[in-house]
């Protein structure tokens, strides 16, 4: 590995770096550790944004939006003693990873529940809005409503959505594209839904938040297929995201039946900092001390079983700030929030590329506290997470090839994931047709009484999540791969799992290009995705 | 909205002792001990069970088909009149209360899976009948015992229900009624019992003990608990 060293003339651009005789190699997540690899000549590194700053206060800044919220009186106006108040929160699977305490959360939390206890309001309930996620254990719980209102609230007032609880679910209709909508029956019968969202990625919040958070599996069913993903170009931009419009639709029958006060937050992205924050650097912008981090990381990880790596960076919460906080009525609070986060993330990039590079770092938002990023997530990482995230065109051409960096370990977490992992056993070496397993296979994972048992009573995701997961990756299947592109894994441990996925194998990033370049021609545009932190790019 | 899926040929076999209910064979065994028609007769027979408890435990290890041989062998001269009658009462007195708070559920969910539900029991049929019925179950399989001349000889009927004595007998079951083994589900919570959770395509472990639970972690089978505390029940609070 070379040293990486500062490169001695200035950056063409902050966020669209072209690799040159003299530039440093690029840092790449590499699941659990990282590699540091040199890149051709010619490569388009992309890097995000400079994390926004701050507010300065954001409790003020709460407090001014619940007092001032879009085509909403305000939160205290709606308030009367002796109301049922249902408040709604996002789950673990936002921020990535985990932030720092105390959690926006439990800040917003903060205030709401002492103005309801100010307005004589105590029939209170708190529902993690899981959706078919898993529930959140207590000590998860806890850290991200903090100690006060978990000892306050838990059990009995402070729980975790179960859309599996025949009695606890209620249908309130249909959209008029025949769309069940199913919800929490607590929120439905609540006087006032109160839900408090973080948006960390565009597709986050909005009718998502009530629609999706506290819905059941035959609505969730309705716009999580394949078809929807193929057709959201990209399901990160809401507009053209036929998966949103679903939700959408969805979330305007439960604002017909439902009283909902939205508080929508954005978060910066200051992902990493400390020891780690020359992860949000250029390469070629390295301090000696810079070097030295990362060098010391890397020779200490080298040595350190996977388990123990995955439990240090399972322990290192993100600094992330508030950075846009506003409430009221759903579309228009989401509409202001969202443009905050496309100011955060979004770079624009003249291009596609015919190569696109990308690390695939240990977390995902489905196995945060997991023992493993599954194969079926780091499937998603690439061809769902990653690969959505842009704006006009994919940043990847159609046929193009898309080289990641992950173990690919054929390891799953049997509490979290137990159905992925029949997924993938029994399933994928059957047929990667998401239509097919679609049609085949869903309803029966989905109903299969030891998944429903296990994710209402242990911690495992739903039973049909794992078809999500695959759908989730459907779109940049089939630009890359049935237009005659390619997906390959650098540094995979074992051939089972890439052979699965439908990937190629390849030892080294050089070995990988080398593959990319003879798939798409020695002139071939390659382009790096520096992340995370997160970016989205607006292809022009 | 649970829409039953379009597979008829599905069932799920459920073990019951330690699965769906926290007793076994040998508290069924004690409850008749302990009503004898004479308090001598009680008192005798109770503390015989006691005492053999250490044999029992020796001889289950050793194999299940064993210990039901020798274990059943205590029935010896028992009127069978009296057995069914005390059955019902045995079944309000010792095993409605010992029935996992979650098993009703998991049969529940099972049956708008579109399963036939069928218990598959190492105990004695005229002690797992009440328990089916109010389980609601479609059918049970469990040990018969001998009757000459109205009295138990102390022989169980063949084949015993047990180990891998199950599993041909939800061979036969499937083949009996149009079953597809590979769609259908098996619960229990024991290593003896891991030949019918083999035999099925979709075998979970429920309560296992240390020995199920590794192999079910081998084989990347289910873990279901059935059993916990209330703070591990569905978090569902209605005002």
């Amino acid at each position: 590995m070379r040293a990486i060293k500062p490169r001695s003339r200035g950056l063409e651009s902050e966020n669209v770096v072209t690799i040159d005789t003299d530039s440093a190699p690029r840092i790449l997540f590499y699941g659990e550790d990282f590699l540091c690899e040199d890149l051709p000549i010619g490569t388009r590194v992309i890097y995000p944004n400079r994390p926004i700053a701050g507010l300065p206060n954001p409790r003020a800044a709460i407090r001014y939006a619940l007092n001032h919220p879009e085509e909403s009186d305000p939160l205290h106006a709606l308030l009367y003693p002796g109301m049922k108040v249902t408040i709604a929160l996002d789950d673990i699977s936002l921020p990535l990873p985990p932030m720092v305490r105390p959690d926006i959360r439990e800040t917003i939390l903060d205030i709401v529940l002492e103005m309801l206890t100010d307005h004589g309001v105590d029939d209170i309930h708190i529902i993690i809005a899981t959706s078919l996620h898993r529930r959140m254990a207590d000590f998860e719980i806890r850290r991200m409503v903090g100690d006060k209102v978990f000892d306050a609230y838990a059990p009995d007032r402070l729980y975790n959505h179960d859309a599996c609880d025949p009695d606890g679910m209620v249908t309130l209709g249909r959209t008029k594209h025949n769309e069940v909508v199913e919800t929490n029956k607590r929120a439905a019968d609540s006087d006032l839904v109160i839900y408090v969202n973080i948006n960390l990625v565009p597709m986050d919040g909005g009718h998502k938040s009530v629609g999706v958070g506290l819905c059941g599996y035959e609505s969730l069913k309705a716009h999580h297929t394949p078809k929807a993903i193929v057709e959201s170009k990209s399901f990160m931009d809401p507009k053209h995201s036929a998966l949103n419009h679903s939700v959408e639709r969805i979330g305007r029958v439960c604002d017909e039946h439902m009283k909902v006060f939205h508080i929508e937050t954005a978060l910066n992205s200051r992902m990493f900092s400390g020891p780690m924050s020359f992860l949000m650097k250029n390469e070629d912008d390295f301090s000696e001390m810079d070097r030295m981090k990362f060098q010391a990381i890397k020779f200490a990880l080298d040595r350190t079983p996977r388990a123990l790596r995955r439990e240090i960076f399972m322990r290192v919460p993100s600094p992330y700030e508030l950075i846009a906080v506003h409430a009221g009525k759903t579309e228009p609070t989401h509409e202001k929030i969202l443009a905050k986060c496309f100011e955060q993330y979004v770079v624009p990039v003249e291009g596609q590329a015919d190569i696109l590079i990308t690390g695939i770092p240990y977390i995902s938002p489905y196995n945060v506290n997991s023992k493993a990023l599954n194969p079926l997530l780091v499937q998603v990482m690439a061809l769902g997470y990653f690969f959505h995230m842009y704006r006009n065109k994919p940043l990847v051409k159609k046929g193009g090839v898309m080289i990641v960096t992950h173990p690919c370990s054929d390891a799953f977490d049997a509490d979290h994931h137990p159905s992925y992992i029949e997924f993938f056993n029994r399933l994928l070496p059957e047929t990667r047709d998401a239509y097919t397993l679609e049609k085949k296979y869903q309803d029966e994972f989905a109903y299969n009484p030891s998944y429903v048992e296990m994710y209402r009573r242990g911690n495992a995701y739903h039973g049909a999540h794992p078809f999500f997961m695959w759908y989730w990756g459907q779109a940049g299947r089939e630009h890359l791969q049935d237009g005659g592109g390619k997906v390959i894994v650098v540094g995979s441990d074992n051939s089972t799992v890439p052979k699965l996925l439908g990937w190629e194998r390849a030892k080294t990033l050089s070995e990988a290009i080398a593959m990319g370049r003879s798939h798409m021609g020695r002139s071939a545009q390659i382009t790096m995705l520096h992340q995370p932190p997160i970016l989205m790019t607006d292809v022009i | 909205m649970h829409p039953v899926l379009k597979k008829p040929n599905r069932a799920a076999f459920y073990d019951v002792d330690g699965t769906l209910i926290q007793t076994n064979i040998v508290h069924a065994f004690a409850w008749y001990a302990q009503h004898q028609p004479t308090l001598s007769g009680s008192l005798i027979k109770s503390a015989k069970t006691a005492l053999s408890i250490p044999m029992f435990l020796i001889a289950d290890k050793l194999s299940r088909k064993v210990f039901n041989q020798l274990f059943y062998g205590y029935y010896a001269g028992e009127p069978e009149d009296r057995l069914l009658v005390l059955a019902e009462e045995l079944f309000e007195d010792v095993i409605k209360p010992s029935i996992f708070p979650r098993a009703k559920d998991l049969i529940e969910e099972s049956r708008r899976a579109g399963m036939r539900q069928v218990l598959i029991s190492g105990g004695l049929d005229f002690t797992v009948r009440p328990l089916a019925r109010y389980l609601g179950v479609d059918d049970f399989i469990a040990n018969t015992l001998e009757f000459e001349n109205g009295y138990a000889t102390g022989y169980l009927g063949k084949p015993f229900v047990a180990g891998a004595t199950k599993s041909v007998i939800m061979r036969d079951y499937a083949a009996q009624h149009g079953l597809d083994l590979g769609e259908c589900h098996a619960y229990s919570d024991s290593y003896s019992d891991t030949p019918m959770l083999t035999v099925v395509g979709h075998p979970t472990a429920v309560n296992p003990d240390f020995r199920l639970r590794t192999v079910a972690r081998s084989y990347d089978w289910p873990i279901i608990d059935l059993r916990g505390d209330s703070r591990d029940k569905p978090a569902r609070r209605r005002a």
